[in-house]
């Protein structure tokens, strides 16, 4: 069964439509690019599976239950991570607390354990931050926690994103452009990430307009324009599919 | 020991060095000045609480006085009307004061920063207004409530300045510890990520809402228990104690503490206890308060101290404990 369904999603600003009719399926396990020109509703997409908007239409599915209507933070709760196309990190944070935040839905001490400071809440925060540190080993920036976040290089910014986005447990970890505003050097250790993401077993779904980095670490892709899947199916199909090409390059 | 060895030792004994001070402090105070300490031991403990909501997870409130004019009643009205010992009201004023903010904070808490500072300053003009007009017969109008028993502690009554000093600011250290733990916990943590950034907060998996409203919730229990030491102090409220003029004190001050909770200590003490020493300029405290504001929003708009970073070696392993150091220093 795939991990997440859409179906026949559509979401409608004013006038716009944003999302139309789209349905698509993720398997578990794998590595899926979501990919279009710009304005063609990727992102919108994104808000849609992660509670940020509701869809006006159609129901989306995450392991056979519907998330339609859950807030964001229950989403994450149910196992669907994320990080932004334009990073949001807690600026003035330390690296460290930024991926504790990620870490937060998986810690159950309660507002008087915190303020009584029990053992049990020791236990638990000593073994969030030992997760988080292990996150953190995983992206490369473990010699780095101390340091704010706003100071890192974009690229480790992204980086960070997504340490605090896989201390959550997901099952799943949208991508929103995470090679944008990185260099090739970069990009190279973030296709080598994402395909260590999978290797734990965590699916991976991801927009990108890096077509280098698409079509070398995604089995599937799914192509979207104006709102709607134009095309869907593995890198090279979607590479000579004509109407993927017309999008991209226009007609003669 | 080199001076930078001493400053440091210094800085890491300092709860220690503040609780003699505080409690050496009335050797050197006549009673009213000890007197003026024991109302900075109550607004701070008051600025303490709303430092949870303004300071940690940034929610502008400002009705903070709402909150502890609903423990200062509920303190007086059981106390004259049904006999309770007043300490035993300490909690029973903090969860009525809790239970207040949970019911008024419900609907607001989705409102962002201005918007939702004016619904709270008309949250403290709708209660001090209840009260005025004698709400449910219970509060006494615009006179108050009279008689309300002093504090028994194990069968020492307590009624002077002296006592009352220590009993105020034995709450306070007490609010201080809570508070301190609270900061380092997950949920300090998270107010502070709410703070940076509520859409990253919420889209990283902390639930925004339920966890605003705890921080209203946790303060305004804090503020109840002000309120009701308030009511043992004066043995007479009215609904005068409880102005907008008192929230805007205690907004006033932990903007200026810059949220840890030693700048919170201190900036009572400069905004409650300083305009004393000037009675004879009482015509331009307004001025000078605003000056003060606005030289402080020049010079140093991070507040006097803001919180130092948390520290998370002793929670490292071993090997990383060396690449942390930075961290303690």
């Amino acid at each position: 069964m795939s991990l997440l369904t859409l179906s026949e999603v559509t979401k409608i600003f004013g006038g716009l439509v944003a999302v139309n009719d789209v349905s698509f399926e993720v398997e578990e396990g794998s590595i899926v690019g979501l990919i279009g020109p710009n304005g063609a509703g990727k992102t919108t997409v994104f808000n849609l599976i992660t509670g940020n908007y509701h869809p006006d239409a159609g129901d989306i599915l995450f392991d056979g239950k519907s998330i339609r209507g859950k807030k964001p933070h229950a989403i994450v709760e149910a196992g669907i991570a994320r990080t932004f196309q334009s990073i949001r990190l807690f600026p003035t944070l330390p690296v460290l607390e930024n991926v504790l935040a990620g870490r937060h839905c998986r810690m159950y001490s309660g507002l008087l354990a915190c303020m009584f400071h029990t053992p049990d809440q020791r236990r638990e925060e000593k073994a969030a931050v030992e997760r988080a540190m292990q996150e953190l080993e995983f992206v490369g920036l473990a010699d780095k926690i101390n340091e704010e976040a706003h100071s890192l290089s974009y690229g480790n910014q992204r980086l960070l994103e997504m340490a605090r986005a896989l201390a959550s447990d997901p099952r799943l970890i949208i991508l929103d452009e995470p090679a944008g505003s990185m260099n090739d050097p970069e990009t190279e250790v973030l296709i080598k990430l994402i395909q260590a993401i999978q290797k734990r077993g965590v699916t991976v779904l991801l927009i990108e307009h890096d077509m280098n980095l698409v079509m070398r670490v995604c089995e599937k892709i799914l192509v979207l324009e104006y709102g709607a899947l134009i095309a869907e199916g593995p890198p090279e199909a979607v590479r000579r599919d004509p109407r993927v090409i017309e999008a991209y390059l226009g007609q003669d | 020991m080199s001076r930078q060895n001493i400053f440091s030792l210094i800085y890491a004994q300092r709860g220690i060095l503040l609780t003699f001070v505080i409690a050496a402090l009335p050797l050197f105070l006549d009673r009213y000045w000890t007197d003026v300490f024991v109302s900075v031991g109550m607004y701070a403990m008051l600025a303490l609480s709303l430092n949870v909501i303004l300071g940690q997870a940034g929610i502008f409130h400002m009705g903070h006085a709402a909150f502890y004019a609903v423990g200062a009643y509920v303190t007086a009205i059981l106390n004259t009307q049904m006999g309770i010992p007043v300490l035993w009201l300490i909690p029973v004023a903090g969860a009525a004061a809790a239970l207040f903010a949970l019911v008024v904070a419900r609907p607001i808490i989705h409102l962002r920063g201005d918007y939702l500072l004016i619904v709270t300053i008309g949250i403290v003009e709708i209660v001090r207004i209840a009260l005025i007009n004698d709400i449910f017969g219970l509060t006494g109008g615009a006179n108050g409530i009279f008689g309300i028993s002093r504090p028994v502690l194990f069968g020492y009554r307590i009624k002077t300045a002296l006592q009352f000093y220590y009993l105020v600011w034995g709450m306070v250290g007490l609010t201080v510890l809570c508070f301190w733990w609270l900061s380092h916990s997950r949920f300090g943590r998270a107010l502070n990520c709410i703070k940076e950034d509520d859409v990253a907060a919420e889209g990283c998996g902390i639930n925004v809402a339920s966890l605003k409203l705890a921080a209203f919730v946790i303060g305004a229990f804090w503020a109840g228990m002000a309120g009701n030491l308030f009511a043992a102090k004066m043995t007479i409220i009215s609904p005068g104690s409880f102005t907008f003029w008192e929230s805007v004190i205690v907004f006033a001050v932990v903007i200026l503490s810059g949220g840890s909770h030693t700048g919170v200590l201190l900036g009572t003490v400069l905004i409650v206890a300083l305009p004393e020493l000037f009675r004879d300029f009482a015509d331009a405290r307004m001025l000078v308060f605003g000056l003060a504001m606005m030289i402080m929003m020049v010079v140093r708009p991070q507040g006097l101290i803001p919180p130092m970073p948390r520290r998370y070696a002793h929670y490292l392993p071993k090997r990383r404990q060396a690449s942390a150091k930075g961290d303690a220093a």
